[in-house]
């Protein structure tokens, strides 16, 4: 095979490379162009509307806290406003990564049976059981979380049948507990994490399975070894997907908690719009990210994507 | 035999579709077993089912004296070559052959999979992945992967299926070899005649999810048991023809008012309606305008086709009746293949011949069907 094109080409050229023509460079310097063309518009997009605004917040962040809107602001480099933020709220930025983490969690134990099925199980009924799936998205978000607050309130369902259960006492309630801010995340976010692991699970050879199976794999032992390492890229994405939106939420702890369960978001909601303190709200939102980037760091360390393809 | 695969009467359906029908196979131990069969007639279920990846609709599939037939896959001392090799992307070809000795913990791995790397002349490939491999290194992974297990029976769907024609005859040899060697029982499943008939002990030709017939390659192709069989391993030609009498150890025929004789060890049928087949290695062709010589079944006939293939030249000649009937005949001598058009004797040893049954009804287009059941013929 190999001797015939080289048999070819040395016909074609006795003696000596053949000479490259002239479009032939030009073409090979457009490609070498197409990468960096492909990602101009998004890189553009990215500066314009996510590295100039996080510069400036970083500056507002230090701002001297004594000024105001009507006063104005001074850049004094005051990192102890991130000190005081962290003393003053260091328990909102633990119940943001906590329930968040918790939802998170919840999420793919439910999410993880429910994309296999859909992907493996369900037959004609898919594209219905996707489009159930997605369906919540077409009511807003501040809505469904509205409807969870009657579903999970003290004279709602769910309540109702609980405290009727032996050893539930009377006074049992869901609303304004912890419970019920991750409840509303896990319900708000459960999208996030169901789409990715059903595309990862969808793409799953099922004659791996059966290879599995002929290798002495109980169907356990095949989850484990096969079909989890498989679809790990479908985890690590849903994961983050439903992570780090549900750390940075505030709707779900503004209606189904009390100030007991507010999350950093809500401090930063009023820091901004109530209290005015700017160099507050910067300064934890930075805070927030930080946090959000050192859990997701570990977290895709420790899942090893890079030992999955 | 003690180690003995057999299927006895098993069936399998899916939905009104019979995918394998009533089949019954013994599959000796230590042999190197051929399922040869067309596309689409039951060859990979029938495998599916003795892996346990499928459960026969009816009948019993046995492996020395343990009923097999619900057995969990995992559970079966059997293992499979895939025809699409379905090796774990996610692990290299180490971990990928010790797959099966880990799920069992056995002891040695490392050692293991090194001596079948060897086996397979792929020594220290342990840590590539399977998407670096090209494809007959995969099918030797594979291969690998089910051998380190040391199964009873070893099953391999149309393992040679995807590698070119070069890559499939030196591993035609390979497998073989390998067979010696680790002395296992393989269920070869193949679609490819030649490929069974290198290969295998023991060939089983499967139609329609039923086994027409099964033997050593000599016996099948020296004396088939029906038309299917006799064009679907190597080619035949078929005349139709009644049986006239006997004389002696021969039958005498009469077809298209011409006579003919064949040995009545080598009929189906020694009565009524038959069909005389020969192979078209066996028949010689006259010189043009000379005689046969006396004592040989003969068909006169003119050349329609000469196709030169350098060691044999395949001819097709049309009988006075208006059938074809095709001719290999060796290169022997120098000189020029005869010309289409050209008037010649085909003739071929009594001996030669064989005799099928014919039942009412089947008439001279059975024997076109059959000349190719495949509808592959140019
Ligand atoms: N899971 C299945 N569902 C329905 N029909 C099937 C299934 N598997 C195989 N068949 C049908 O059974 C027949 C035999 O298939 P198969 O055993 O794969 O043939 P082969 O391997 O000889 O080509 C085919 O007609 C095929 O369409
Ligand atoms: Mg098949």
């Amino acid at each position: 095979m190999t001797a015939a094109v080289g048999a070819a080409a040395g016909a074609a050229t006795p003696g000596g490379p053949p000479p490259v023509p002239v479009e032939a460079v030009a073409g090979r310097r457009r490609r070498r162009l197409t990468p960096y063309l492909l990602l101009l518009p998004g890189g553009l997009w990215l500066l314009l509307f996510f590295v100039v605004p996080s510069v400036q917040l970083a500056g507002t962040s230090l701002y001297d806290r004594s000024g105001s809107l009507e006063t104005g602001y001074s850049q004094t480099f005051a990192f102890v406003n991130y000190l005081d933020a962290i003393g003053a709220y260091w328990p909102h930025l633990l119940r943001s990564a906590g329930y968040a983490g918790i939802a998170t969690v919840i999420c793919l134990v439910l999410g993880y049976p429910l994309a296999y099925a859909i992907a493996h199980k369900a037959g004609r009924w898919r594209t219905l059981l996707l489009v159930c799936v997605i369906a919540p998205f077409f009511t807003t978000f501040l809505v469904r979380t509205l409807a969870w607050k009657s579903i999970l309130s003290d004279n709602g369902p769910v309540v109702g049948v609980l405290r009727a259960v032996p050893f539930v006492p009377d006074d049992f309630r869901l609303l304004a507990t912890p419970a019920a801010v991750v409840c509303g995340l896990v319900y708000n976010f459960l999208p996030f994490m169901v789409l990715p692991l059903y595309a990862s699970l969808e793409r799953l050879d099922g004659r791996l399975l059966e290879a599995a199976g002929d290798l002495y794999a109980k169907p356990v032992t095949t989850f484990r070894w096969v079909t989890l390492p498989l679809s790990m890229p479908g985890v690590v994405a849903g994961t983050l997907l439903t992570f780090i939106p549900a750390a940075g939420d505030y709707i779900n702890a503004e209606l189904l908690g009390t100030p007991n369960q507010y999350m950093v978001g809500n401090v930063i909601d009023s820091a901004f719009l109530v209290r005015l303190d700017y160099p507050q709200a910067a300064a934890l939102s930075f805070l927030l990210m930080a946090t959000i980037l050192v859990m997701v760091l570990s977290y895709v360390r420790a899942a090893g994507t890079e030992e999955v393809v | 035999m003690a180690e003995d695969l057999v299927l006895t009467g098993v069936t399998k359906r899916f939905g009104t579709m019979t995918a394998v029908d009533e089949l019954s196979l013994t599959v000796p131990q230590g042999s190197f077993f051929a399922l040869l069969g067309a596309s689409g007639c039951g060859k990979t279920t029938t495998l599916r089912m003795v892996a346990g990846l499928e459960e026969p609709s009816v009948g019993t599939i046995r492996l020395g004296d343990q009923d097999i037939t619900a057995l969990r896959p995992y559970r079966r001392p059997v293992n499979t070559v895939f025809q699409s090799y379905a090796l774990f992307p996610h692990l290299d070809i180490g971990e990928n052959i010790a797959f099966g000795l880990r799920r069992r913990g056995r002891r040695d791995v490392a050692a293991k999979v090194a001596e079948m790397l060897e086996l397979v002349q792929l020594p220290g490939y342990e840590k590539r992945r399977p998407a670096q491999l090209s494809g007959g290194q995969q099918q030797r992974v594979a291969l690998a992967r089910a051998l380190v297990n040391e199964p009873r029976v070893l099953l391999l769907d149309e393992p040679l299926g995807a590698l070119d024609l070069k890559l499939r005859r030196q591993m035609q040899i390979e497998l073989k070899r390998i067979q010696t060697e680790v002395g296992t029982t393989f269920l070869h499943v193949t679609h490819d005649q030649e490929e069974a008939m290198w290969m295998a002990d023991t060939v089983a030709v499967m139609n329609e999810g039923r086994i027409e017939q099964q033997g050593a390659p000599t016996d099948i192709y020296e004396f088939p048991v029906n038309p299917f069989v006799s064009n679907f391993l190597g080619q035949s030609n078929l005349f139709a023809a009644e049986v006239a009498g006997r004389s002696g150890a021969d039958l005498e025929l009469t077809a298209h008012g011409a006579r003919f004789a064949a040995p009545a060890a080598r009929a189906r049928s020694t009565e009524g309606r038959v069909w005389l087949g020969v192979r078209p290695e066996k028949v010689r062709l006259t010189a043009p305008g000379e005689p046969a010589p006396a004592g040989h079944n003969q068909v006169r006939g003119v050349l329609t086709d000469t196709c030169y293939a350098g060691v044999s030249t395949e001819y097709l000649l049309r009988t006075p009746w208006d059938q074809e009937m095709s001719v290999f005949s060796a290169n022997q001598s120098a000189g020029e293949p005869l010309a289409p058009g050209t008037e010649v004797v085909a003739y071929w040893y009594p001996a030669h011949s064989f005799v099928l049954d014919r039942p009412a009804g089947s008439g001279d287009e059975v024997a076109q069907y059959a000349a190719d059941p495949l509808g592959v013929a140019p």
